[in-house]
């Protein structure tokens, strides 16, 4: 489970007790969807149309958690609580697995399975292809998601690697927006999340470049 | 006839149905006759009972049977989905909304203002104009254009009846449907980035004449629920759900063709015509197959939603994919 072999964080206010807790805490938090839509399975609460019901329902969570996992750098550079870091590769994963059952309901309960139908719809629907293709660029970061790999491609490489996930996020929020008929309200809200999570990591990005011109500026000699 | 292969691992109906909706289903379907007449023409006649009257909303009656030439593997969809499950923008855009919303509208009294090219325009009040037409029961696949459907037991007349009252002039080619526009009991019309309301549906006059085309005032032999469309709506089985236009108040002749709401909104996505085709498919989806909501697997839809006997010589020499 340590992300980088940092000893528990002993922040002075939660002590060690809360960084330990923490992640189990989240872990259970991620899980509690899938248990709601269980809940609605087997209560008949999913409406007339199930199919379609638990396809938007794990669509719905895969987004919220991938604009989750991106949110999670954000918080850090705004709060400074460099303890949120600790949860990303979780909230990253959690994000894939939904987009996984997402997918899995499509192909399994939709389409059943029927891959000829699938591969039409990939190539001709334009919102299938932009979900699929989000779903291409987090298989690489999750299959790249643990301590050896990131050794193993070394940091610089795995960090230009886990750019994918901005893009990822970019066709998620497409994805969505080309499915609805009308009323685009409720993806307007996702794609400004996600707007606002990159916009903060540009306007970091580029305050750091102005320090670090600035400082090297000063440190230059007349 | 349509003949369809079932694997015998696909998930039969009767595993995944409950067992009430199963029973009220068979009670639905029985008559050898029916039976022996299904087997010849792959069509058959629903049994001569009515739909159950699931005690709601007001019962109808006098109701005689009407249309309800039926597929094979056409059953009536529950009450709970087709008053539970339906597209109703004015009352939100979750297919849930207008079942939990719709309770806001008040439907009495109510008043259709006819106008434009005909002889006996003017303003009229339902409980009066409805005292005219003896109402008929009649049975309807309805395909949404979203690639799911249901089947209906509506209540109501013929179209074309109500617009000969009328007296449509020579000049009258096209009739053009609004629906009420009234924010404060209808929550989706307080956003404009929904739809531009009102909403607007419109039809050939020969399509309007059809003996298919149905205003309608009921459902499963009772009063139409609010979030079906009431007090009176149209039902067009031949075409996609939403020119079946809700919540009438306004009906006017006109020459030139109307513009129908979906068809502003999005003029490459939603045509004049929308009629159910399988061949034409949506700019984002294919409109080859549908769900049948009840249903696991997916169903072939059919041309013109399996009408084509009946409106078929509507569309004669035109070119359908132009008039999508």
């Amino acid at each position: 489970m340590s992300a980088s072999g940092a000893p528990p964080s002993a922040s002075p206010r939660g002590g060690v007790k809360y960084g330990r807790l923490l992640k189990p805490a989240v872990f259970i938090l991620c899980l509690l969807p899938l248990v709601w839509l269980a809940w609605r399975g087997f209560t008949d609460d999913l409406g007339a149309n199930p199919i379609e019901a638990v396809i938007r329902f794990l669509g719905d969570w895969a987004l919220r958690f991938l604009l989750i996992a991106l949110a999670v750098t954000p918080v850090r550079i705004m709060t400074r609580r460099n303890e949120v870091a600790r949860l990303r590769r979780m909230l990253g994963l959690f994000a894939f697995a939904y987009v996984v059952l997402h997918m899995l309901a499509y192909i399994g309960l939709d389409q059943v399975f029927d891959f000829h139908a699938i591969w039409r719809d990939v190539v001709k629907r334009i919102y299938i292809t932009v979900g699929m293709s989000a779903f291409a660029m987090l298989t690489p970061l999750a299959v790249t998601s643990t301590d050896r790999m990131v050794r193993r491609l070394g940091g610089r490489n795995w960090r230009r690697l886990h750019r994918l996930a901005y893009l990822a996020g970019v066709a998620a929020v497409i994805h969505y927006i080309l499915m609805v008929k009308a009323g685009y309200v409720q993806p307007g809200i996702y794609a400004l999340i996600l707007g606002l999570l990159l916009g903060v990591r540009v306007i970091n990005a580029w305050r750091q470049n102005l320090s670090t011109t600035f400082a090297s500026a000063i440190a230059a000699p007349k | 006839m349509l003949i369809r292969i079932v694997k015998a691992s696909a998930v039969r109906s009767s595993e995944i149905t409950p067992k009430a909706l199963y029973l009220d289903r068979r009670r639905f379907i029985t008559g050898a006759g029916a039976i022996a007449g299904s087997l010849a023409t792959g069509t058959r006649m629903a049994h001569a009972a009515l739909a159950p009257p699931p005690g709601v909303n007001t019962r109808l009656s006098p109701i005689t049977e009407g249309y309800r030439k039926l597929g094979d593997k056409d059953e009536l969809s529950s009450y709970k989905a087709v008053t539970g499950y339906n597209n109703f923008y004015e009352f939100g855009t979750d297919k849930s909304d207008p079942a939990e919303n719709a309770h806001t509208l008040t439907t009495k009294p109510w008043t259709v203002k006819v106008d434009g090219l005909c002889a006996k325009p003017g303003t009229l009040d339902l409980d009066d104009f409805l005292k005219s037409y003896p109402l008929e029961e009649r049975i309807y696949r309805h395909r949404c254009v979203e690639g799911w459907s249901m089947v209906f037991p509506w209540v109501g007349f013929s179209l074309g009846d109500v617009v000969k009252r009328f007296e449509p002039l020579g000049s009258a080619k096209y009739v053009q449907f609004e629906t009420l526009l009234r924010p404060s009991e209808m929550p989706g019309q307080r956003s404009s980035l929904i739809l531009p309301w009102p909403y607007v549906e419109g039809l050939r006059l020969d399509e309007a004449m059809n003996p298919l085309a149905t205003l309608a005032v009921g459902l499963y032999g009772e009063v139409l629920p609010n979030q079906n469309g009431a007090p009176i709506r149209l039902v067009l089985p031949w075409k996609y759900g939403f020119k079946s236009i809700k919540s009438i108040v306004r009906v006017t002749f006109t020459e030139t063709q109307p513009k129908n709401t979906w068809q502003v909104y999005a003029p490459s996505e939603y045509g004049f015509y929308s009629n159910v085709n399988p061949t034409v498919d949506h700019p984002r989806w294919s409109q080859a197959t549908e769900r049948r909501i009840g249903e696991f697997l997916r169903r072939k839809t059919l041309m013109f939603n399996g009408y084509a006997e009946e409106v078929g010589q509507l569309y004669t020499g035109m070119d359908l994919v132009q008039n999508f």
